[in-house]
């Protein structure tokens, strides 16, 4: 961006709010990044990473798809993002976390398959529209200055109505997550818990591809709920440690974004990584020193078994 | 006698129960009113992709007994759990769970499945887990348990008083997946006890342990049955480790079942009537038991989990 950096923050950020398109980039951000936060906090506890990923990535041909009809690419997101998470849920076992020792089998195989054919369908679609081309490095690494006032309203819609659906779901999610067979015979229907959470997961990640563009949505899906799985293993300490590591790294990377001229995607994505390389160094240091102490308090050793039968 | 009519006459046995454990039960019963068996099961039949597992079993655990579950691998134990949990149809016959149909006391039930231990990499702690047991199953987002005033420090005394009871108050704070495989199964147990079930369902809790884990869980198990008064209903597959703890064994082989105390079921001429063909017991110096020559079951009797 063009303007200076005075060093005094009140002033910088004054001048940073008197453009609207940088109040609209900060609205935008603020939204997606508590979505992402929370919804990233349960994909990374369910290791959907790749689920998640893939639903990031069929973004970019829905927006794409969407421009070249002649449509808001906002409903392109959106739209082909809630479908996908559906065709996910509703393969064999793809809704199911931790599904068995294989885990994704056959499953990442087809969905891996199917990513690749959505880039390539979305660049054909880029190529179809002419004149789209400086909008494809938008679309795939983000912008600052393309959020409207209608996108905001569309992000907030759908934000709010993701983490109310979340609050819903929040605790059978939870059980469903980290001991799917006890949760099931307890009653909770697992396999709906499932897809209500990918369809989750398709909203967050259409709506964080349009701050950070298709490729970058892990910056905020999976950094900080990686992050706060690394500093605690409290629920609830670390599902708000993800949404506040989200906001803190959308609202710096934004301020930065603005007062240089590299990208916003580059920024955001580099605190992000910076955060994780953080928390995973305390946690290596505190692991050990756990250790040592543990070591110290001379445990019975009859406790050490070697887990993993069956 | 042909060999079909043996597994016939074998699959409806009942060896006459241990009349101690059943005069305990009994009083109770009369004075609640409550049906005297906590899981019955009358001519039931399992079949799983159309192949029948076992048929015709008829058995009865009664209110406090610790019952276990044996037979070689691919004979249908687990599925005999998932059965009394409403989680497979039946085939054929009936079975009643504390006075109802499968499933539908299932809230009065404590199960843990059958499974590998917890990824290293689990970042939750393992009173988090007991606390899933308590309402994980209630749609929502609990409140901090500083909003909930008595009824959230109800919930907290609860899981720390089955953390304790279980023995697991030195690790519960962990995250679950660095705590060893004999802890975790102390943490499993306790999340199964903390609704005060009637009948703990158990799959093969002692498969992942060592010797020593062995012993104490089981001992732990039955601790809780006497002190608690829940019915154990647990699979095993070696019956050593729980010798010292049982009331009945349940003995499942061949398509049918045999049920009574070990020392009445875990003998040459009830295996040998029950398989069909001859089977011996020995005793080594130990008083181990050593089952010999029974029939692996079939390759495909495996059932997917």
């Amino acid at each position: 961006m063009s303007s200076g950096l005075s060093w005094n923050l009140a002033d910088d950020v004054r001048q940073m709010l008197v453009f609207h398109f940088m109040l609209n980039a900060l609205r935008a951000g603020t939204i997606v990044a508590v979505v992402a936060g929370a919804v990233g906090y349960f994909m990374v506890l369910r290791r959907q990473a790749f689920a998640g990923h893939t639903l990031a990535v069929i973004g970019f041909p829905g927006a794409a798809g969407a421009t070249w009809l002649g449509l808001s690419p906002v409903f392109g997101y959106f739209g082909i993002c809630i479908a996908g998470a559906l065709v996910i849920a509703a393969l064999p076992s793809g809704g199911r976390a931790n599904a068995g020792l294989g885990g994704y089998g056959e499953e990442s195989a087809v969905i891996g398959t199917v990513q690749a054919f959505a880039l390539a369908c979305g660049f054909l679609f880029v190529s179809l529209y002419k004149g789209f081309l400086s909008g494809l490095n938008n679309l795939l690494f983000g912008t600052i200055i393309g959020v409207s006032d209608d996108q905001v309203l569309v992000l907030l819609i759908a934000g709010v109505g993701c983490l109310a659906m979340l609050m819903v779901l929040a605790r059978p999610l939870l059980f469903s997550s980290v001991d799917g067979a006890v949760a099931r015979a307890r009653g909770v229907p697992v396999r709906v818990v499932a897809a209500g959470f990918l369809v989750l997961l398709g909203l967050a990640a259409a709506g964080t591809s349009q701050v950070t563009g298709s490729l970058l949505v892990f910056a905020l899906l999976v950094a900080p709920a990686a992050t706060a799985a690394r500093l605690t293993a409290r629920p609830a300490l670390g599902l708000t440690l993800s949404v506040f590591i989200a906001l803190v790294v959308t609202w710096a990377g934004e301020t930065i974004a603005f007062f240089s001229p590299y990208p916003i995607g580059f920024w955001v994505s580099s605190l992000a990584f910076a955060a994780f390389l953080l928390a995973t160094g305390f946690r290596a240091v505190s692991d050990r020193h756990g250790q040592r102490r543990s070591r110290a308090s001379a445990r019975p050793m009859g406790n050490r078994v070697a887990a993993g039968a069956v | 006698m042909t060999r079909s009519e043996a597994v016939r006459h074998a699959a409806t046995t009942t060896l006459p129960s241990d009349g101690a454990s059943a005069a305990q039960s009994r009083p109770q019963a009369a004075a609640t009113g409550v049906p005297l068996a906590v899981v019955s099961l009358e001519g039931a039949s399992v079949a799983v992709g159309g192949r029948t597992v076992w048929s015709g079993v008829s058995l009865q655990v009664q209110a406090g007994q610790f019952v276990a579950v044996l037979g070689p691998n691919g004979v249908g134990k687990s599925t005999m759990l998932k059965a009394v949990l409403g989680l497979v149809p039946l085939s054929g016959g009936r079975v009643t769970v504390l006075g109802e149909r499968p499933g539908r006391r299932n809230a009065a039930i404590g199960y843990l499945p059958q499974r590998r231990a917890f990824d290293p990499g689990t970042r939750i702690r393992g009173v988090d887990i007991v606390r899933l047991g308590l309402d994980g199953d209630r749609w929502g987002t609990p409140l901090p348990g500083w909003l909930r005033g008595s009824k959230g420090r109800a919930a907290r005394a609860r899981v720390a008083e089955v953390i304790d009871l279980v023995g697991a108050t030195g690790y519960a704070r962990r995250p679950i997946g660095q705590c060893s495989g004999g802890e975790q199964q102390r943490l499993l147990i306790a999340q199964a006890l903390v609704r005060r079930p009637q009948l703990l369902v158990l799959d093969e809790p002692l498969d992942s342990l060592d010797v020593t884990n062995q012993a104490s869980v089981s001992a732990l198990i039955q601790e809780v049955c006497r002190s608690q008064g829940v019915a154990v209903l647990l699979v095993a597959h070696d019956v050593n480790p729980l010798m010292p703890y049982l009331d009945q064994v349940i003995y499942l082989a061949h398509g049918g079942a045999v049920m009574g105390s070990p020392e009445q079921v875990i003998t040459a001429d009830t295996l040998t009537m029950l398989y069909g063909t001859p089977i011996d017991v020995l005793r080594d110096r130990a008083g181990r038991l050593v089952v010999v020559g029974q029939p692996d079951a079939p390759t495909d009797h495996r059932l997917p989990r």
